[in-house]
């Protein structure tokens, strides 16, 4: 670990998400466009989008930043600047930290763009504190960074890598408990989303949507949220290999 | 005992017994060579004959079945190597995205060289007034100079470079062949590999290669004169005559190359 080679790793993301300013912007306004279609979708239907508007405030800024991550980090591999970075006295999780840092901010600012539409000019209304939303909306675009970086490990091409996205984030998406509570479901399917993080970015946004106060709860979810970041950057760094055939 | 410091004035590569499988089959077979230290050595062979991969074993980056592999006195690629040891892959690898100062900037960073190192690096490869130009709006040839660029930061004392000059005009050819000449006279070591074998001579040693084992090393000199032939091309040929007779003496060895 070495500060200096991460803090240079990280300006150097955020110098190369520069050069390309049509991704910055659908990065940071992508997310927004949803939310406000979602909000006419149920138009005149304040509880639907009440209910509903926490939960996707969550998990758009999550798949947008896993596909981001995904390409970028597959580029690095591609390109060969991966293995030059290897052969250089760089740590993986210097280089990890680094681009975690750099799309962190990302989601940071994603996150504050999202949760003051949505909040401030769509009057999204829960009954737990608004901040806490903004939390775990940053959380789960650090989640959804943390798997792009891993999975972009398996895909040799930008192909596999998007594809990675239904095969890796959808089944999440199915058993987070958005479409049907998760102790309605089958045991084993039930057993299945206990496992799966977006689950609990989920739980943790109902609850804020339903429950008064912060309980220890949302800080339980929020816990595992970022604890499956960190797991998911520990395997990434496992994945990343000096000596390749 | 306590681990002394590896001699100064060992070869800069020793390399004995190296053997590489690449999904199961052999591509480098009992390699052995050394590289002296100041030298301009060339390796050179047909392209696919497993040069990249004796230089990618050099630098530590491949995962090798036997053999040893050290370089400036430690194994290929102990991280005390990682900012000693400069290596340019084929395929340019720098960042695409980024302006030519922006990539040495961060390679600079990265290897703790000093902040002045991106400047002077530009200079040497002759591309000052390309600094603030994005990489993919480069040329090939100017975007491999930036590769080279990069490896030339912090002064490495051991440089790997992998067909550096593949695709570049004669006058920049002969500007980069003087800049390696400078930078042996320097101190440092080159191991530059090449399919071109009009570039032997520009070398002070030679490895040549053809099928994953090693034909000759020797120097340019030599090496004309071991196979009385007048240029690198023509040695290479009465080698691989020789090997494919000794390999299998039934078949005609009338050439007669001694």
């Amino acid at each position: 670990m070495n500060a200096a080679r991460t803090l240079a790793t990280a300006r150097r993301v955020l110098l190369q998400l520069r050069a390309d300013p049509r991704t910055v912007a659908m990065l940071l306004l992508v997310p927004c466009l949803l939310i406000v279609l979602l909000k006419y979708a149920f138009d005149g239907r304040q509880a639907v989008f009440d209910s509903l508007g926490a939960p996707l405030l969550g998990i758009f800024p999550m798949v947008v930043m896993f596909l981001v991550t995904a390409v970028a980090t597959l580029r690095e591999r591609t390109t060969g600047t991966l293995e030059r970075l290897l052969t250089m006295p760089l740590g993986k999780l210097d280089l990890l930290l680094g681009y975690a840092l750099a799309f962190g901010l990302v989601a940071l600012v994603q996150g504050l763009l999202a949760f003051g539409l949505t909040v401030g000019l769509l009057g999204l209304d829960i009954a737990g504190p608004s901040w806490a939303l903004l939390a775990v909306a940053v959380a789960d675009g650090l989640l959804g960074m943390a798997l792009g970086l891993f999975v972009s490990a398996f895909a040799a091409t930008e192909f596999q890598a998007v594809q990675f996205m239904p095969a890796f984030l959808l089944p999440q998406l199915l058993l987070c408990g958005l479409f049907t509570p998760r102790d309605t479901m089958a045991g084993w399917l039930h057993a299945l989303s206990d496992v799966l993080p977006l689950s609990y970015a989920v739980d943790a946004m109902n609850r804020l949507t339903s429950e008064t106060g912060l309980g220890g709860a949302v800080a339980v979810d929020l816990a595992v949220v970022l604890g499956c970041t960190l797991l998911a950057l520990a395997l990434g760094a496992a994945t990343l290999r000096r000596r390749t055939e | 005992m306590m681990n002394s410091a590896p001699p100064a004035d060992g070869p800069a590569v020793d390399v004995r017994g190296l053997r590489v499988l690449r999904g199961g089959r052999p591509v480098l077979q009992e390699i052995d060579l050394t590289v002296a230290r100041g030298s301009v050595t060339g390796l050179l062979g047909p392209s696919g004959c497993g040069k990249t991969t004796l230089l990618r074993s050099i630098v530590g980056v491949q995962r090798t079945e036997a053999g040893e592999v050290r370089v400036l006195g430690l194994p290929a690629g102990a991280p005390a190597l990682r900012d000693r040891v400069g290596y340019v892959t084929q395929a340019p690898s720098v960042h695409a995205d980024l302006s030519v100062l922006a990539n040495l900037r961060y390679f600079a960073e990265v290897l703790g060289a000093p902040r002045s190192d991106p400047a002077r690096v530009l200079d040497e490869v002759g591309l000052r007034e390309h600094a603030k130009d994005l990489v993919g709006k480069l040329s090939g040839g100017q975007r491999a100079r930036v590769s080279l660029a990069a490896a030339l930061l912090g002064a490495p004392e051991l440089l790997v470079l992998d067909e550096p000059t593949v695709g570049l005009d004669p006058v920049l050819r002969q500007e980069l062949w003087q800049l390696f000449h400078r930078l042996a006279e320097a101190g440092a070591t080159l191991l530059i590999s090449s399919h071109v074998m009009d570039e032997a001579a520009r070398c002070t040693a030679l490895l040549l290669m053809r099928e994953g084992r090693l034909l000759a090393h020797d120097t340019p000199r030599a090496l004309l004169a071991a196979t009385g032939t007048a240029d690198v091309e023509s040695a290479f040929l009465a080698l691989v005559a020789d090997a494919d007779a000794d390999a299998d003496p039934g078949r005609t060895a009338s050439e007669g190359v001694s």
